[in-house]
């Protein structure tokens, strides 16, 4: 076990981390509204992405009856169906996934966890919330520009992207994407400086690195990701950008359209997927290390005992986050690579399982012989674990050159990013919104209510992906708008598919009741008090709850032991709050 | 509220040296970097992420070099100046870079004086570093104008692989703008030395943060960064 009782002769030592000074806001707008709170920052940016999610939703909706029921919605024309299947992967993945997890999650627990007062730069830390919401009023704009958003999917690949067969391609649609995602780099990088350095440099006295949450250690490691792998999207929307407007070609070899030779030459297409999967593949881990984070202190929490080899966990996220940066290129197996390259690349994807399990396990020997609580953040926890388990098996299938090469670009690729950085983040972020809510408001989120939007949430989002597998399997393409009559395709695909979009639409609808739930539990939830589920991490020991600005009243928290100290023997309770100095006194061991 | 010694050079216990000291350092509570504040953390983790975009941009140039199926058009005579009666090649170019390079030396310096407190002498470099830095935008923007006017475009031009023009004019625009930023900044940090802001630890304008002559030295890592950006590209792009 790790720093579990602190030493008799354990010195504390002095601060050497300044006091941040506060910008003390002097109205109502800069509380509210232009506010450097890290904590208002963080409801902002969830706000914002969930709003923007629910447009992604929406979509997955529109996507799913065109595949459903072929024909019967004369609105979803083929041109439509790209540019839903392309907003929707995009909004999830970056405007959602990644702006709620770090720009939400981190901004609210950072600084509360490793026990600061705020970010350490919190005017930098504001923009960068404006300018993520510019980026998505830039993408918004592309759903009312002439021609309509882009449909290119959500890889952007080209050349077709630029070209005018694909919605979007010569018009505004192509160029508001690119614009957009240049923007959401810009503020995000201003955020994620914000996050490292407050894990790095601001922490309280006693904080260090190997007594963090786990949740602080995912937040972050993601963090450094995401400011190392967007610089090559960064840099490809660039590129793209003087493509589609300049008339550059830097991804575009020679082609004829319609009969008509194009004035570009000599660029590389392929080009485009190695810095755009430069990108996309550390993505998903930046997606996925939070949730990994989170979801490890939600089960040592909801099931009363420290975190089975906390050590290795912080490692495993460390090395995953290292490797996921030499795995790209296993999404362009069907490229025309070298199979050389194919081979090396199959290596490090599937060496990065060995890290992924000793999570896995680890988790599941937390939870071994807990004092299990079946809270709504433990179940979502505990659908997390399946899921991702799940996902991760269909992994290792499409990791192999071999299987991957029928596989690709068919349904069953589909399922399984859905399973993997689809759905297992997203009741990652329901079980956070459950677990940390009360510290939010001072409300508990009704509890009957949450409990129906997991069961409807987590059945439901099987029945919608589960059968998906064996679509992709029996060849069905992905990102196809309609099957029509091919021969190859049984009967049983088109009543799944049927079946399917009805699972879809019962879990959309499911989602409105936790919407309801949070808003309705703002005035009507049971009061939380400052440590409803009796956890030991510092956000949980405020002095106020909901915490004010600047977190920690007078004193910041001094830090003894790490954050797992559930069930201790002998302990007067069955946690022990990380600044709590037992067994000793606490001004013996506080002296410097 | 506690003494805010955030630039570190007050906290001088002793330390282990070398490889133990990382260590300990980073086993240690509240801060890993000892003696780096947190703007100068910040900076070095931006420039970090800034490294990976200008790598990203010249592996971009050095495959679209490969993958074009025209010839490259010959970088000494396209950046040669002619001057009376001769060609000199990359004259222009090693004029840009010496000039790039010295204002990293008067960089330097003014980070030296700032820590001696030496406002004039601080200023005076500041403002060195800022007209060589504005005097190799310039000779930039001399280079693309003569370019321009020889017909070269991002879209094509006269003497091979388009490709050329376009990460010419996408690299050292992207480059020239750091400079241009950079330039910015020094400016208003001679401004701020010369106010005293950096002696009353006046609030910054964006940051409300009070300022610190640490700040100079934030100033110059960005600066060293550009100008060693500029060797890569030197060395990439022209001389290659
Ligand atoms: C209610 C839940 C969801 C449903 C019903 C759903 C449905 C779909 C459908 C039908 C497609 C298009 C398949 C095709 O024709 O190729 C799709 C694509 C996609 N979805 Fe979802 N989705 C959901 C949630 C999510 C989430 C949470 C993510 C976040 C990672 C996500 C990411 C993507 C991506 C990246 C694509 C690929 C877009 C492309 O091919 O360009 N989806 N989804
Ligand atoms: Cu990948």
């Amino acid at each position: 076990m790790v720093d579990a009782t602190p030493r008799a002769d354990d010195i504390i030592p002095p601060a050497e981390v300044p006091e941040l000074e506060l910008y003390h806001p002097k109205s109502w707008w800069t509380t509210y509204v232009f506010s450097q709170d890290a904590k208002v920052i963080a409801i902002q940016y969830a706000g914002t992405a969930i709003a923007i999610g629910l447009v992604a939703l929406v979509l997955s909706w529109l996507m799913r009856l065109q595949l459903g029921f072929p024909g019967t919605f004369s609105f979803i024309t083929p041109e439509a169906y790209y540019q839903f299947v392309t907003m929707h992967g995009m909004i999830m993945v970056i405007y959602l996934l990644t702006a709620l997890f770090l720009g939400g999650f981190g901004n609210y627990l950072i600084p509360l966890m490793v026990g600061a007062r705020d970010m350490v730069f919190p005017y930098v830390n504001m923009l960068s919330y404006w300018v993520y919401l510019l980026a998505v009023l830039v993408l918004v704009a592309s759903f009312f520009a002439s021609g309509g958003p882009t449909g290119a999917g959500w890889t952007l690949y080209p050349p077709q992207a630029i070209l005018s067969g694909t919605p979007g391609g010569q018009s505004w649609g192509i160029i508001l994407m690119l614009v957009s995602l240049i923007i959401f780099i810009i503020g995000f990088t201003m955020g994620g400086l914000n996050y490292v350095v407050t894990v790095i440099q601001g922490r309280t006295r006693g904080m260090t690195l190997m007594r963090m949450p786990l949740t602080v250690w995912g937040i972050f490691t993601a963090t450094v990701m995401a400011l190392l792998a967007f610089p090559a999207l960064f840099v490809a929307c660039v590129m793209m950008l003087f493509d589609r407007v300049l008339g550059t070609s830097f991804f575009m070899p020679a082609l004829v359209e319609m009969g008509q030779q194009l004035s570009y030459g000599g660029g590389s297409p392929i080009l485009f997927q190695h810095l755009f999967w430069f990108f996309g593949h550390p993505e998903v881990y930046i997606v996925a290390l939070p949730a990994f984070g989170i979801v490890s202190d939600l089960i040592s929490t909801h099931a009363r005992k420290n975190i089975f080899g906390y050590r290795m966990m912080v490692w495993a996220i460390v090395v995953i986050g290292a490797l996921s940066f030499i795995v790209w290129a296993h999404h362009m197996y069907v490229s025309g690579m070298h199979p050389w390259f194919g081979f090396f690349f199959a290596t490090t994807t599937l060496i990065i399982a060995i890290p992924t399990a000793i999570k896995v396990y680890n988790w599941v020997l937390t939870l071994w012989r807990g004092d299990i609580h079946l809270t709504v953040p433990m179940l979502f926890a505990l659908a997390f674990i399946v899921t991702f388990v799940n996902g991760g098996l269909t992994g290792l299938f499409l990791g192999n050159v071999v299987v991957d090469v029928p596989l690709s670009d068919t349904m069953f690729v589909v399922a399984h990013f859905h399973m993997v950085m689809g759905v297992a983040p997203i009741l990652v972020i329901f079980g956070a919104i459950y677990h940390w809510y009360p510290k939010m408001t001072g409300r508990m989120l009704d509890e009957r209510m949450g409990r129906f939007h997991f069961w409807v949430t987590f059945v439901g989002a099987y029945a919608i992906f589960f059968p998906m597998h064996y679509v992709g399997l029996v060849g069905v393409p992905r990102r196809y708008p309609e099957l029509g009559d091919s021969a190859f395709i049984p009967a049983s695909v088109h009543d799944l598919n049927a079946f399917i979009t009805i699972a879809a639409l019962i879990v959309g609808f499911a989602q409105m009741v936790f919407l309801f739930n949070i808003f309705w539990s703002l005035r009507h939830g049971k009061e939380a008090g400052p440590n409803p589920w009796r956890a030991t991490s510092l956000e949980w020991q405020t002095p106020t709850t909901p915490p004010p600005h600047g977190n920690w009243g007078d004193e910041r928290p001094v830090v003894y032991r790490w954050a797992y100290d559930y069930s201790v023997p002998d302990a007067p309770q069955d946690f022990i709050p990380q600044n709590d100095p037992w067994p000793q006194k606490v001004p013996a061991a506080r002296q410097a | 509220m506690a003494e805010t010694t955030l630039n570190g050079f007050g906290a001088k216990a002793a330390r282990e040296s070398g490889l133990r000291g990382v260590a300990a350092d980073w086993a240690s509570d509240q801060r890993a970097f000892k003696s780096a504040s947190w703007g100068k953390a910040m900076m070095w983790i931006f420039l970090l992420s800034d490294t990976f975009i200008f790598s990203c941009f010249l592996l971009g140039y050095m495959t679209v070099r490969m993958s074009t199926v025209e010839p490259w058009p010959n970088t000494s005579e396209v950046f040669a100046l002619h001057i009376g009666e001769t060609n000199f090649p990359l004259l222009l170019i090693a004029i840009m870079t010496f000039v790039l390079i010295s204002s990293s030396g008067t960089m330097a310096l003014a980070v030296n004086y700032a820590y001696r407190r030496n406002r004039a002498v601080t200023i005076v470099f500041l403002l060195c570093t800022a007209v060589l830095g504005a005097t190799f935008v310039g000779m930039q923007a001399f280079e693309w104008t003569k370019l321009i006017t020889e017909g070269v475009r991002p879209w094509s031009n006269p003497w091979g692989a388009p490709q050329f023009g376009a990460t010419f004019f996408m690299i050292t625009g992207f480059h020239g703008t750091h400079v241009t930023f950079g330039v910015i900044f020094l400016l208003i940090v001679a401004y701020k030395v010369w106010r005293g802001h950096y002696d009353r630890g006046e609030r910054g304008f964006f940051t409300s943060r009070r300022g610190d002559y640490e700040h100079v030295e934030i100033m110059g890592l960005y600066w060293h960064f550009v100008d060693l950006v500029w060797v890569f590209i030197f060395a990439f792009f022209y001389l290659w």
